[in-house]
């Protein structure tokens, strides 16, 4: 146990909270694309798995709503933790260079990481927009409890709401094609043998999850879903 | 060669520096960058003025004293990867203004113009980059066997002079790189697995205590590393804490 505290304490231990975290919402967002893709067969197969992930899922282990407010909160706690290392990071590597450089040589890795900061807040107030607009409905003029194919598509069809989230998700798109590289990188399970692969699969992961959701607000303006 | 060259200028460690600017007008290009120096202080002396200091031994690129950000890369160039001292003018052209800055970072404080105090790589070392071997007998050569591409990897890493040109390049100013490089050149070698744990721990902590940020596998490190230390050691120390992290005692 004092192993890995002292593991936790180290900065290397903080990556690998982060790596861990961002796994757990990698694949969540993953498994979320493919149920999202659900709105192409229609109402009634949309809200239905809606329903059945409210109320059966982890059947006949798990009650009505257990399995939802697990996921819940296993989620919240893996943001929570994978923000909190981000922002400890963060604050350590700025105190790590008091004194900054005054000729800078512009490069695509130190824009990639101020991508991996910034591009993780913004990700961090879309998830708050995100659940604001199809879970509560607090911000969705025409929402309608349990109506989730008539939520999703009414939502999209504001053209605002609509690049919105498409903006959101290749920010995310970023965040995870390096993100899921990075992750094996962290873990110590990268080498020069295995880092074309990681580097295709972060590259599959990210093109599955940016084609299966963009479809989404594409295909409602487009016309092709109502 | 005529050269315009803008060079940070600090008189002691805790001086407010600045940038000065200094022509040259005769700079060949087959000298190298510590020459050019050489041949600037000369100007300066002459003129009563008080030399640049920068850090150097070898010159030979074996040593890892030298060591500037030029045109905000350290030692100048990614190219072909080398060190300030092998670098030579002949990678810049005439007319050019150049800046040249000391390593950043809170872990390697200024001590004078371009050189910085980098006592924090040695107290790194001094927690566990090194193993205990008797010193009155010498083994006998073959009693050991290490596989041929477990050496290769090994001496790679080894390869590493310690310039900390990867903490200057990296946006975080972590010292990832050069403690992964001591941990896996040792870590991979028979000789080096007694004090395997100890080693990442001790130098691991010492590394975060000294103020160096942390690893965000950006990879400018490596690109900025004159002996071209990969990656895959900085994955190699990160498996060996988390081992260590799940071990007993
Ligand atoms: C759905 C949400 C998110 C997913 C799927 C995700 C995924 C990941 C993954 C897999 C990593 C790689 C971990 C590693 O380096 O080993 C990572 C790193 C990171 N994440 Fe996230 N993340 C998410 C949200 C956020 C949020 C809200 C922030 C807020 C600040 C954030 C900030 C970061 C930072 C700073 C890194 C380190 C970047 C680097 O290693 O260069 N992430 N993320
Ligand atoms: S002076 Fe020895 S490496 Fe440059």
């Amino acid at each position: 146990m004092t192993g890995i505290l002292s593991l936790y304490r180290s900065t290397i231990g903080k990556k690998v909270v982060m790596a861990l975290t961002g796994f757990i919402l990698t694949a969540y967002v993953f498994v979320h694309m493919i149920g999202n893709l659900k709105v192409f067969a229609g109402a009634e197969k949309l809200n239905h798995y809606a329903e059945w992930l409210r109320l059966d899922m982890g059947y006949p282990i798990l009650a009505s709503f257990q399995g939802l407010w697990i996921t819940r909160i296993v989620l919240l706690v893996a943001v929570g933790l994978h923000v909190i290392s981000a922002l400890q990071l963060w604050a350590m590597a700025n105190a790590g260079r008091a004194v900054g450089y005054a000729q800078k040589k512009p490069s695509y890795t130190v824009y990639l990481g101020q991508m991996m900061r910034l591009g993780g807040i913004a990700i961090a107030f879309f998830i708050g927009y995100h659940l604001l607009h199809l879970t509560t409905g607090s911000i969705h003029p025409e929402f309608v409890h349990g109506e989730v194919y008539h939520n999703v598509i009414s939502g999209f069809q504001n053209t605002l709401v609509s690049v919105f989230y498409i903006a959101a998700l290749v920010a995310l798109g970023v965040h995870i094609l390096h993100g899921t590289w990075s992750m094996f990188q962290t873990l110590g399970l990268n080498n020069r043998r295995y880092d074309a692969m990681w580097r295709t699969v972060a590259l599959l992961v990210t093109l599955a999850i940016l084609v299966g959701d963009l479809s989404i607000p594409v295909a409602v303006l487009a016309g092709w879903l109502y | 060669m005529r050269l315009t060259l803008r060079i940070w200028r600090q008189k002691h460690a805790q001086a407010r520096g600045h940038f000065a600017t200094y022509r040259m007008d005769d700079v060949s290009p087959d000298m190298s960058f510590l020459e050019m120096l050489d041949v600037l202080n000369e100007q300066l002396t002459e003129a009563g003025e008080e030399p640049v200091a920068f850090d150097h031994d070898c010159r030979e690129g074996i040593c890892g004293m030298c060591g500037v950000v030029i045109n905000g890369i350290p030692h100048g160039q990614h190219k072909h990867r080398t060190t300030t001292c092998q670098l030579h003018m002949r990678n810049f052209r005439s007319g050019e203004t150049i800046t040249i800055e000391p390593w950043r970072a809170k872990a390697f404080p200024v001590i004078k113009d371009l050189i910085v105090d980098r006592s924090a790589f040695d107290r790194v070392i001094q927690n566990g980059g090194f193993i205990t071997a008797p010193t009155n007998t010498i083994p006998e050569a073959n009693a050991v066997l290490v596989a041929k591409d477990r050496s290769d990897l090994a001496m790679d890493a080894a390869a590493c002079i310690g310039c900390g040109a990867c903490v200057a390049a990296c946006p975080n100013a972590s010292a990832m790189l050069f403690t992964a490089a001591k941990i896996t050149h040792l870590g991979l070698l028979p000789q080096g697995q007694p004090e395997r744990t100890m080693r990442v721990v001790g130098m691991v902590r010492v590394m975060d205590q000294s103020g160096f940020g942390g690893c965000t596998n950006l990879g400018e490190c490596s690109l900025a590393c004159p002996k071209e230390i990969h990656l895959d050691s900085i994955a190699q120390m990160n498996l060996d804490l988390i081992k260590a992290g799940f071990r007993r005692g």
